[in-house]
């Protein structure tokens, strides 16, 4: 059977649409230069040890020692004030062992032991040393040992807390009657404000309310020796950010199990809890691994809370910044570190992505039936909603102290209303923070949100070669952690692509911290496309092509108008997650730029609480601003309804 | 309109892999066929049987492994479905859902950067045609199925293709309407006189539509030829089969002359076109309609009735003649004689319609 005519056809097609191969490899170009790039910059880093080189002799830098080694025809590679000869070929390799002692040692990078003022040295050429040397070693190092411990043990907790909890949350909205509007309006409100939420805003309110000059433990209890910091801090702090994700996923999955089962279950004399532990948990149970695969991988990838409430419970993320910030500035090992890092939230999200989500679209697709007959037996419906109510309010505490402590004097002092934090913001640099943030998020935004939905097109729609490629790198920046991103591009491009000095006026410009916000919401953006274009059927498109439209015609006309709520998304989610970003920002940003986040950081460091909440005060009403503008415009503008409809009456 | 072009397909073939066992087969294999301006010819089959995928590779939407098309004279295979001169109507119509009846049929002037005048003029013509002047400002979600298929036609011939393709355009209509439309269908066509390829798996619309009908089977064109000549003439069991009803019978040729011969049939001599040229001796399968076959108390073939059902325009046996099951329809059974299960009957056959395959 042959295909080659299919093929030479295909190829001919593709190439005679004038705009399909210059975008692809735009986004190729793209892709490579600033995901896969700077990622395997870092592995070659891990890898690299400097350059070797073989050390052949050592000898008085006399005139006459110089003059005979000119005579061998040696290159004068003298640096400041060593002298280091080259030998430029075998050939004088001969000549040169008659004289000192030929030691042929494999010296790295500048380290030549014997070279000192006064020395003359003969060396080969330098070689590129690769080695493996780096990771052995990092492991033995203690604070690294500890760090991955560390992390390990608090994404486990972090995971299995924020699951059981958004297990708890889904449960009750799905299967409880609850007949108090204001339950309902509050799990609305606690499911999105981890959106609407700069990271180590809950840490924030967690020293304030339980640390040691905390409103709760100090003012209310009278606990004067209350610790916050380190390890359950950082899990209770990321279990009330990331439990809400887990929440609207299993939520989706409840809502997609048929009652009929449970009903049948029931009906051939199950208890309500044994209905729970063989129907429906034995469903969800893929789903549930799911969602704790997903708030391992944010929990191991977090930095700002264990930066901020983290004591000295260092997590990786916390380690490789201070590796690369810290006196020490050990970057290969940094390098290494973060090497570890990605490997472990790659894996981790190759098995979530792979393996798990398949498994939760096996066992639960398609609709619901009808809906469920929600429990009213008050032994079962009590118990869980107030357990609810609990974490609900809870979580709306930690995120009404935020303003409140923007807004007392000094908070574990006085406690009389004042605006000075807000003064002094406006006083300081508060005015060059929000618009350097605002005008870098809002350029960010457009491109990201037309980048994602150009690659969701040509994904779900188009057949060409490098597709996998395309759809694999910008859904695997999800799994790649700010830090390591950060540290990526730092030596990706510090000394410009490659070390060649090319785009090397990238490094430390507002540019690059646009560029690393799209990198970090491309992914969000791709995925909600692709899943909003799965949705429209082929032909929609067809016939717009068939009646004559190039790719390019058919995209703008057609769909982009068709997924434009996904479009509006994606720049409002760009947008919120760009303003909001800290991990790969704050290695890169420089002081001609100042960040919301990177100030809110500094300040809560330093233990100027009002000043950072104030920020965070401001910046929670920007994003749940831009929130509410989205919504409006998707209310008003957006095209899903109308879709909706067309295909019911279809 | 636009001059009417035909479209020859030279040996076309369409390989796909199997997505379970990773194994490449025909989806299409070597179908020739020459379609002349102006013909409305359906391909009609079973599910998976290659007709859509044929119709796709004229649209452009797909490239075959093998062989050539063209429409006219010129070859269009390296061209992409937007510069070729063709125009589809979807299964699910496929309409613009943001946008109006009238924007979704002015689509395709605007891409070929009409004046605003003459697109106005161009797409209410043809609104009028389909009959949906007045709902131009209706969005699609607006119209019923038999309104959104109108409009879907109206985008497709307003663009005045050379060649109109339909992909199973009824089949999400109900009963009726299906009716009703492909009429409409019809009408327009002969109105303007248009080539039209229709793919349907629905055998009382290729019937009633067509100039041809290409019946196709695992990829393979199993016959071609008007609707009278494969109800009559199906050149094998599955054309006899999947046209319409149809029973078969085994019989032994008796005597040839010429071009007939004499039949052997369960004991019964019928005289019978032969133009296969088949021996004496030579076994034959026949093919004959259930109506075509006469039931009654005298005839040359005793039967036994074991089916006996009235449904309303006529009555339906199923008999047993030796040991070949037949089904016959009796049409208009109000004074006829009707029998029960397990009665004797007596079989004949209506000129002309005993066809041997």
């Amino acid at each position: 059977m042959t295909t080659l005519q299919y093929r030479r056809l295909e190829k001919k097609k593709f190439l005679s649409d004038p705009v399909l191969l210059p975008v692809i490899i735009l986004l190729l170009v793209f892709l490579a230069l600033f995901i896969l790039y700077p990622l395997s910059m870092l592995m070659t880093d891990s890898v690299y040890a400097g350059n070797a080189y073989t050390l052949y002799s050592v000898e008085e830098s006399t005139e006459e020692v110089k003059a005979r080694y000119q005579e061998q025809g040696l290159r004068d590679l003298s640096v400041s004030r060593r002298s280091v000869l080259q030998i430029p070929s075998l050939e004088g390799l001969t000549a040169l062992e008659t004289y000192g002692r030929a030691a042929s040692t494999t010296y790295m990078g500048d380290l030549l032991p014997e070279v000192h003022k006064g020395t003359l040295v003969a060396v080969d050429d330098q070689r590129p040393l690769l080695t493996l040397q780096a990771f052995p070693h990092i492991f033995r190092d203690y604070t690294f040992r500890r760090a991955f411990t560390n992390t390990l043990v608090l994404g486990l907790i972090t995971g299995v807390c924020s699951t059981l909890v958004g297990l708890l949350f889904a449960y009750v909205d799905s299967y409880v009657r609850v007949r108090s509007p204001l339950m309902r309006r509050m799990f609305g409100v606690v499911s999105m404000l981890p959106v609407v939420s700069p990271p180590f805003v809950l840490s924030l309110s967690m020293i304030l309310l339980f640390g040691k000059g905390g409103l709760v433990t100090r003012q209310l209890l009278g606990i004067y020796d209350s610790d916050v910091y380190g390890l359950s801090g950082i899990a209770i702090v990321q279990t009330m950010t990331f439990f809400p994700v887990c929440y609207l996923m299993l939520k989706g999955l409840l809502k997609n199990i048929d009652p009929s089962m449970e009903e049948a279950s029931r009906d051939m004399g199950a208890s309500r809890f044994k209905v729970f532990t063989t129907v429906t948990l034995p469903l969800l149970l893929p789903g549930i691994g799911n969602a704790f695969l997903v708030t391992f991988i944010e929990s191991v990838a977090d930095f700002a809370n264990p930066m901020l409430i983290g004591g000295s419970y260092d997590t990786l993320a916390t380690t490789i910044y201070l590796r690369i910030t810290g006196g020490s500035y050990d970057t290969q090992g940094a390098a290494a570190m973060a090497v570890v890092l990605l490997m472990l939230t790659v894996w981790l999200f190759l098995v979530q992505k792979y393996y798990l989500e398949a498994k939760t679209a096996a066992t639960l697709t398609g609709k619901a039936s009808r809906a469920r007959m929600a429990i009213t037996d008050r032994s079962v419906t009590v118990p869980l909603s107030t357990l609810c109510m609990l974490v609900s309010a809870f979580v709306i505490l930690m995120y009404i102290a935020i303003p409140f402590g923007s807004l007392f004097k000094l908070w574990g002092r006085d406690y009389s209303l004042s605006t000075r934090w807000y003064e002094q913001l406006f006083r300081q640099d508060g005015i060059k923070a929000f618009r350097d943030s605002f005008v870098l998020s809002l350029i960010a935004s457009p491109i990201t949100a037309l980048l994602s939905m150009i690659i969701s097109y040509l994904v779900v729609k188009k057949k060409f070669r490098g597709k996998g490629f395309i759809e694999f790198v910008s859904i695997l920046a999800m799994a790649v952690p700010g830090t390591v991103l950060g540290v990526g591009y730092i030596r990706g491009f510090s000394g410009g692509v490659f070390h060649s000095g090319f785009l090397q006026g990238l490094y430390g410009t507002g540019a690059i911290l646009v560029i690393v916000f799209i990198v970090r919401s491309l992914p969000v953006g791709t995925r909600s496309g692709i899943s909003a274009l799965r949705q429209i059927h082929p032909s929609i498109e067809e016939s717009a092509y068939d009646l004559g439209a190039g790719s390019g015609k058919v995209f703008m006309s057609v769909t982009l108008p068709l997924i434009k709520d996904s479009f509006f998304s994606g720049l409002v989610t760009t947008f919120v997650r760009s303003i909001t970003a800290i991990s790969a920002i704050i290695l890169l940003v420089t002081p001609r730029y100042l960040l919301i986040t990177t100030r809110i950081n500094e300040f809560a460091e330093k233990g100027s609480y009002g000043i950072a909440c104030a920020y965070a005060t401001i910046l929670i009403l920007i994003v749940y601003a831009s929130i509410l503008l989205m919504n409006l415009f998707i209310k008003y503008f957006g095209t899903s309804k109308q879709i909706r409809e067309a295909e019911n009456v279809q | 309109m636009s001059s009417n072009k035909g479209i020859r397909l030279e040996n076309i073939s369409k390989i796909y892999t199997d997505p379970k066992t990773k194994k490449p087969f025909y989806a299409v294999k070597d179908v020739s066929i020459t379609i002349e301006p102006g013909a409305f010819v359906t391909l009609l089959g079973p599910s998976g049987c290659g007709k859509t995928t044929t119709l796709r590779m004229i649209a452009g939407f797909e490239s075959p492994d093998e062989g050539e098309i063209f429409i006219g004279d010129e070859p269009v295979m390296a061209l992409t479905p937007n510069k070729r001169d063709t125009a589809m109507v979807f299964q699910s119509y496929a309409l613009f859902p943001h946008y109006n009846v009238f924007d979704n049929v002015a689509y395709g002037l605007k891409i070929r950067k009409l004046d605003r005048h003459t697109i106005r003029e161009k797409v209410m013509n043809i609104l009028d045609l389909v009959e949906m002047e007045g709902l131009e400002a209706r969005m699609t979600n607006q119209l019923s199925g038999g309104q959104q298929q109108r409009v879907a036609l109206a985008r497709a011939l307003v663009v005045e293709p050379s060649v109109l393709l339909f992909d199973e355009p009824l089949s999400n209509l109900d009963a009726k309407l299906r009716v009703t439309m492909r009429t409409e269908i019809r009408r327009i066509q002969q109105e303007l006189g248009i080539t039209a390829v229709y793919v349907t798996h629905d055998q009382s619309e290729a019937m009633s539509l067509s100039d041809q009908i290409i019946i196709m089977n695992q990829g393979l064109i199993a016959q071609m030829g008007s609707p009278r000549e494969i109800y009559y003439h199906p050149n094998s069991e599955f054309v006899a089969d999947f046209i319409g009803e149809a029973n078969f019978l085994d019989g032994t040729i008796k005597s040839v002359s010429g071009d007939d011969c004499v039949m052997d049939i369960a004991g019964h001599e019928l005289p019978l076109p032969n133009p296969k040229g088949y021996p004496v001796g030579q076994v034959c399968r026949m093919v004959v309609r259930p109506e075509a076959v006469r039931i009654g108390t005298q005839g040359p073939l005793p039967c036994t009735v074991t089916l006996s059902c009235f449904m309303g325009a006529y009555h339906f046996y199923h008999v047993m003649l030796g040991d070949m099951l037949l089904k016959i329809t009796d049409d208009c059974p109000v004074n006829k004689h009707t029998f029960q299960v397990s009665d004797q009957a007596f079989l004949g056959f209506e000129e002309n319609c005993v066809h041997i395959l």
